[in-house]
């Protein structure tokens, strides 16, 4: 198992880091990596969606780097969140949506009619922009996805797996006590965190997060940040946000979306300090949105 | 022809005192150029009202107490010993005089005197609808009359009026817990009637039904035991489940989850249907072709299968309810929140494992309470298990020999007999007592957990 | 940092392998479980099939019947009666029925059975020896009443010769339509040799033909005369009961439904009430059956087997029904049309019913025809208030008995003459079925149309 192979993280407790986040200006709590040093595993080319005759998105090539974070913003409705979505297939469950275009992740085709989407979503697991636990306890909550895909062979198996998810989640110390009480009990930012270690729990190679935090409060968003800046050291992550300060916050890659178009993107800092597009810097200043 | 007249009466009264109403707050409004509080229309349906409750009160009194004062007319104009008959030669004599009055006439021989007391009657009768048509016309226009000298420009005419109406809006709510109440009363009472024929111990924990009488002769009132009926009704709704839930659950479970929006709208009309056939077409079908084709069925495969069994009536039932659970676990399942499926199908769950280890569990309270509500409805279904369930009752559990019901027996021991006199008829109060507490129960329970699980996810 | 990097790359790709080798089960489950799903589906519609298949083609060729045209001679031998009396001055309307009715009594002692014999061998070739219990029993036995009435109605037909159209009996329906074996043995058989050969002969000739059997509209129900029993009566019984429905049930319930959804004060009351209404509604019908002979007929002495005790009955069982669904409709108009009419000043009365109302209308028609169409279909709680009773007429009041069409299906399946009341039967069902179809397709037009205008 991957447990002992890099710590867990010290488990966040509500009180910790507070202070920490929303009120710091931006600029301080931009990351200096720089993504060209991740290799991307996961590419797009050309991607374009179709609800029935509707254009919602239109050719998005990028590149995201591996093990790193890679944020996506953009006003509501510029197609962030349907771009997301095609990364693991979700838009398949949308009656009427039609993909064209390449999204390749280790050079293979993820719409190749071959490719099991069952399998993909294995690897690339989501988080969504409500909490949405199962009404289940905690413990079959996290165990749901090993179940299902037969990755544990014993009880004890499973039991390592949950615990180890909870606790890369940074959750397992808050519920250690409670794991067979229902998911559905916890608060906001539990709940999402709850349904990180859910998906981490299956082991993806990259987890998409759409809006993750936009039903929480800004303690459970700083909790869920600082989780997001971990686990950035084992899964590529790409997240969806309208917030910029999280986009800036957290992520190392940002492109910015607008009218389902990909404008401009590169590295978080640059996009922030010195974006090549006018309407990136429109929407950074707050003229767009 | 007198309905029609007093209603005729009443109508013209009433546009009068609505046209009064209208056009005298419209002449306030004229002359003194005042701001009336209501509108013209408010002020003549205030009158038409203030007209319509003397001249009800006055109709109602009359049908009340009507036919007994005729009565007493005529038994007064009646001679002496004609009134001493009584029972039902006075009645008859009553009905010629009736009839004389009328002016029909009656057969055979017509004594003088019958003559003169029809005469008399006639008279007396059109003067006294005079009098009561005359009295509730009267009242009405003095009614009217108050009404109108009422009418000012303060006058919260449409508040009264609105007030009036919210009355009449309670009123007719309150028919349908005046019906529970109905229900309630009557059974109870015909029950306790019952009871007082046959223990109540005997009715609830008996094994024999034979509500004939006993050749013996020393239990004259023959055995009423509840437990065979009860067995009965139990295994004929429990072999509907076994159709009814497993069909019906996997075709919501297609429609809502799989199938595509136009094959979801051509399909489900058609299954709705179904629901919408009167069950005593499923009676006859049952009869004809279901258990027919059960008892070659089991000629076909050695094990004897009667035409008309529990087996039977169930299976139809379980066909006539498998709408009743599709369309309601349909609705279940869509207020499960596409979150959870996502939530689920973004793990890498297929379709399957979602709906199986997710929303079938997350909907579980709901679907166990529209099979609570289906349930309740198959044991008080009547007309299949009249036709189809081969009325023996007897305490047996094989389900292709025939059984009776609580239903099946309700119908034969009530059917055609009213004067509710014995034990074999009122034992009918009893088994609707029982089937009314189970079905209440089972609803309540239902409703309850249906309302719990929409609260959890609203 | 590379050590990592490879163990958790191998720990993935173990992880991948896993999933993998579980897939093909998987999928297959899925399959199985959408095999399941069609193949509910599947079952229930070739429910639906099967049950309409089994009544129309056991019910239509109930809607052609043999018929028979004789040539009837109104023999005065036969026919020997005093003329028909005639209306004397003075006498009482009581007197001349009276009268009359004696002379009717006369008309039908007669021995109309040998007219319709007559007709009947004369008819046949020359020399075709039949008896004349046989030769009566091609014809429906209630075709004698008919050429009674066909002679009180003109006594001047005696001694004349008139061709007349005559059913053929139930038997003989049988028997040409080859609903009853025709190979069985004699024993076995419902009508003599010589009669089915007779039948045969005449539907070769021509005197005897199949057509639409318009009396099963008009005529009502018959025992003696199963051939030309008839839908008039129950159907009457039913629109009756259907008018009561209508005209109690459908303002009651509107008005409940408008009470509870706009006005009702939130408190424990009309939440009794609201409770109350929805166990109303699952409350088995055969228990409103119970609540109509305790209260209807034993308390209020109301008449057994009269469709206004029906109609009461149905009137509230459907009740709920109607509330519930009128309710829906009124939650789903708009708060904001709600708020736009008190904001300008209207009170809540008139808010409910200048503005709500009418845009409801289509929900609440709708919910009227649900209630109706449930309310024509039921038949437990009609057999406790007596209207299973046999009434061989049509009646002319909602006072009067009368069967209705769900309970005339119940009977007909009783009928010992199962032959030929099991397409009667289904030919009822038809009609009944036909009915709420209607029923529903008007409503659907009708919203559509409604909800168009808008």
């Amino acid at each position: 198992m991957t447990t002992d192979t890099f710590s867990a993280g010290a488990p966040f407790a509500m009180s910790a880091s507070p202070t920490a986040v929303p009120a710091e200006p931006v600029k301080e709590t931009v990351r200096t990596i720089d993504p060209a040093a991740n290799p991307a595993r996961l590419r797009t080319d050309d991607v374009s969606v179709f609800y029935g005759d509707k254009q919602a998105l239109f050719d998005v090539s990028i590149d995201i780097p591996e093990k790193s974070v890679s944020a996506f913003i953009g006003p509501s409705g510029c197609g962030k969140s349907t771009f997301l979505r095609c990364i693991n297939r979700m838009n398949d469950t949308i009656e009427g949506c039609r993909v064209s275009g390449d999204i390749t992740l280790d050079g293979e085709n993820l719409y190749d009619p071959r490719l099991d989407v069952v399998e993909l979503r294995a690897r690339i697991g989501m988080v969504f922009q409500k909490p949405n636990p199962f009404p289940k306890s905690i413990f079959e909550n996290v165990a749901y996805g090993p179940r299902i895909h037969g990755l544990a062979g014993n009880k004890a198996d499973l039991e390592e797996i949950v615990e180890s998810s909870l606790k890369k989640a940074g959750l397992f110390e808050e519920v250690k006590d409670r794991l067979h009480q229902p998911g559905t009990g916890l608060s906001g930012g539990q709940q999402q965190r709850l349904c990180i270690a859910r998906a981490i729990a299956v082991g993806p190679e990259v987890i998409l997060m759409d809006e993750p935090c936009s039903a929480l409060d800004p303690i459970a968003t700083a909790v869920i940040e600082e989780l997001i800046d971990e686990l950035r050291e084992n899964y590529t992550i790409i997240i969806v946000t309208h917030s910029m300060q999280q986009a800036a916050r957290v992520s190392q890659k940002t492109a910015f979306f607008h009218l389902g178009k990909l404008i401009e993107e590169g590295p978080t800092e640059e996009i922030f300090t010195n974006p090549r597009e006018k309407r990136t810097q429109d929407y950074i200043t707050g003229r767009i949105g | 022809m007198t309905p029609m007249l007093i209603a005729a009466v009443l109508l013209v009264l009433m546009g009068l005192g609505y046209t009064q109403g209208f056009s005298r707050s419209r002449a306030l409004l004229a002359a003194d150029g005042a701001r009336l509080h209501s509108r013209p229309q408010y002020h003549g349906a205030l009158v038409a009202l203030w007209v319509l409750v003397p001249a009800i009160l006055v109709l109602a009194l009359w049908v009340m107490f009507g036919p007994g004062v005729s009565r007493a007319f005529i038994v007064s104009q009646l001679p002496a010993d004609i009134v001493a008959l009584e029972g039902s030669q006075l009645n008859i004599a009553i009905a010629r005089i009736q009839a004389i009055a009328s002016g029909f006439g009656v057969a055979g021989e017509v004594a003088p005197w019958e003559t003169a007391a029809g005469e008399t009657y006639a008279q007396f009768h059109f003067l006294t609808l005079l009098l009561v048509v005359g009295a509730a016309a009267g009242l009405g226009i003095l009614a009217l009359l108050y009404a109108r000298k009422r009418i000012t420009p303060a006058l919260r005419a449409r508040n009264a009026v609105e007030r009036a109406i919210g009355w009449l809006l309670l009123a007719c709510s309150a028919v349908a817990v005046l019906t529970t109440f109905g229900i309630v009363a009557s059974l109870l009472t015909e029950a306790i009637r019952f009871f007082t024929f046959v223990n109540p111990l005997d009715f609830f924990f008996g094994t024999v039904w034979n509500p004939r009488f006993s050749s013996t002769g020393s239990d004259a009132q023959g055995q009423y035991g509840l437990l065979p009926l009860l067995w009965g009704t139990i295994m004929v709704a429990g072999i509907a489940m076994l159709v009814a839930v497993p069909v019906g659950l996997m075709t919501a479970i297609y429609l809502s989850q799989y199938a595509s929006p136009r094959m979801r709208n051509t399909i489900k009309p058609v299954i709705e249907v179904l629901a919408g056939i009167p069950t005593i077409v499923y009676g006859f079908f049952a009869l004809v072709t279901m258990g027919p084709a059960l008892a070659a069925l089991g000629q076909a495969i050695g094990v004897e299968i009667r035409a008309t069994s529990a087996l039977t009536a169930g299976l139809v039932m379980g066909i006539m309810i498998i709408p009743f659970i599709s369309s309601l676990s349909d609705d279940i399942l869509r207020q499960v929140p596409q979150a959870m499926r996502d939530g689920s199908l973004g793990l890498g769950a297929t379709q399957n494992e979602t709906i199986r280890r997710v929303l079938l569990p997350a909907a579980l309270p709901g679907i166990v309470g529209a099979t609570l509500l289906a349930i309740s409805r198959a044991i008080g279904e009547t007309m299949i298990v009249v036709m189809a369930a081969g009325n023996s009752p007897i305490l047996r559990a094989n389900p292709a020999e025939p059984i009776s019901t609580v239903t099946v027996t309700i119908v034969n021991q009530l059917t055609g007999d009213s004067d509710f006199a014995g034990p074999q008829s009122l034992v009918a109060f009893a088994l609707g007592l029982t089937l009314f507490a189970m079905t209440l129960v089972l609803n309540v329970v239902a409703l309850m957990i249906v309302r719990r699980f929409r609260e959890q996810y609203e | 940092m590379a050590d990592t990097t490879t163990s958790t790359d191998a720990a993935a790709r173990a992880r991948r392998e896993t999933i993998r080798k579980g897939l093909g089960r998987r999928h297959l489950t899925e399959k199985l479980f959408r095999g399941f799903g069609i193949g509910a589906i599947l079952i229930a519609l070739g429910l639906v099939g099967t049950l309409f298949w089994m009544v129309i083609s056991k019910g239509y060729p109930a809607f052609t019947q043999a018929n028979a045209t004789l040539e009837v001679y109104f023999d005065p031998e036969i026919l020997s009666f005093d003329p028909a009396p005639v209306r004397g001055a003075g006498q009482s309307d009581a007197d001349y029925r009276a009268a009359h009715l004696g002379w009717q009594r006369a008309v039908t002692m007669a021995n109309w059975n040998r007219i319709v014999e007559n007709a009947v061998v004369n008819a046949a070739p020359q020399g075709f020896e039949i008896g004349s219990r046989e030769a009566l029993a091609l014809i429906d036995a209630g075709e004698r009443h008919r050429l009674r009435d066909m002679f009180v109605a003109n006594p001047n037909l005696l001694g004349q010769r008139v061709s007349v159209d005559m059913l053929a009996s139930a038997n003989t329906d049988n028997w040409l339509k080859g609903t009853i074996d025709r190979n069985l043995p004699d024993a076995r058989q419902q009508l003599a040799a010589s009669t089915r050969q007779l039948a045969d002969m005449m539907l070769e000739n021509g005197t005897i033909e199949f057509r639409f059997a318009w009396h099963i509209f008009t005529n009502v129900d018959s025992r003696a005369a199963p051939a030309a029993a008839g839908l008039a009566g129950a159907f009457v019984g039913s629109l009756y009961m259907m008018l009561v429905v209508i005209v109690l049930a459908v303002p009651i319930g509107v008005a409940s439904a408008i009470y509870l959804e706009e006005f009702a004060p939130k408190n424990r009351l009309t939440d009794l009430i609201e409770v109350n209404i929805n166990n109303l509604a699952a409350v088995p019908s055969i228990v409103f059956g119970l609540l109509g002979a305790a209260v209807f007929i034993r308390y209020f002495g109301l008449p057994l087997s009269a469709p206004i005790v029906g109609g009461l009955v149905l009137t509230l069982m459907t009740l709920p029904t109607i509330i519930i669904a009128t309710r829906s409709s009124l939650r789903a108009v708009p708060p904001s049309l709600r708020q736009a009419a008190l904001g300008l000043g209207a009170s809540k009365t008139q808010m409910v019913f200048h503005h709500v109302l009418p845009i409801t209308f289509p929900g609440i028609l709708t919910a009227t025809i649900i209630g109706v169409a449930q309310a024509l279909g039921e038949t437990a709680p009609l057999l406790l208030i007596g209207m299973n009773a046999f009434v061989a007429a049509i009646p002319a009041t909602p006072f009067d008995q009368s069967s209705a069409l769900p309970v005339q299906i119940y009977l007909w399946q009783g009928n010992e003459n199962r032959n030929f009341f099991e397409a009667r039967t289904s030919a009822a069902i038809m009609v009944l079925l036909g009915l709420m179809i209607t029923l529903n397709a008007i409503a659907v037009i009708l919203r559509q149309r409604l909800e168009r205008r808008k």
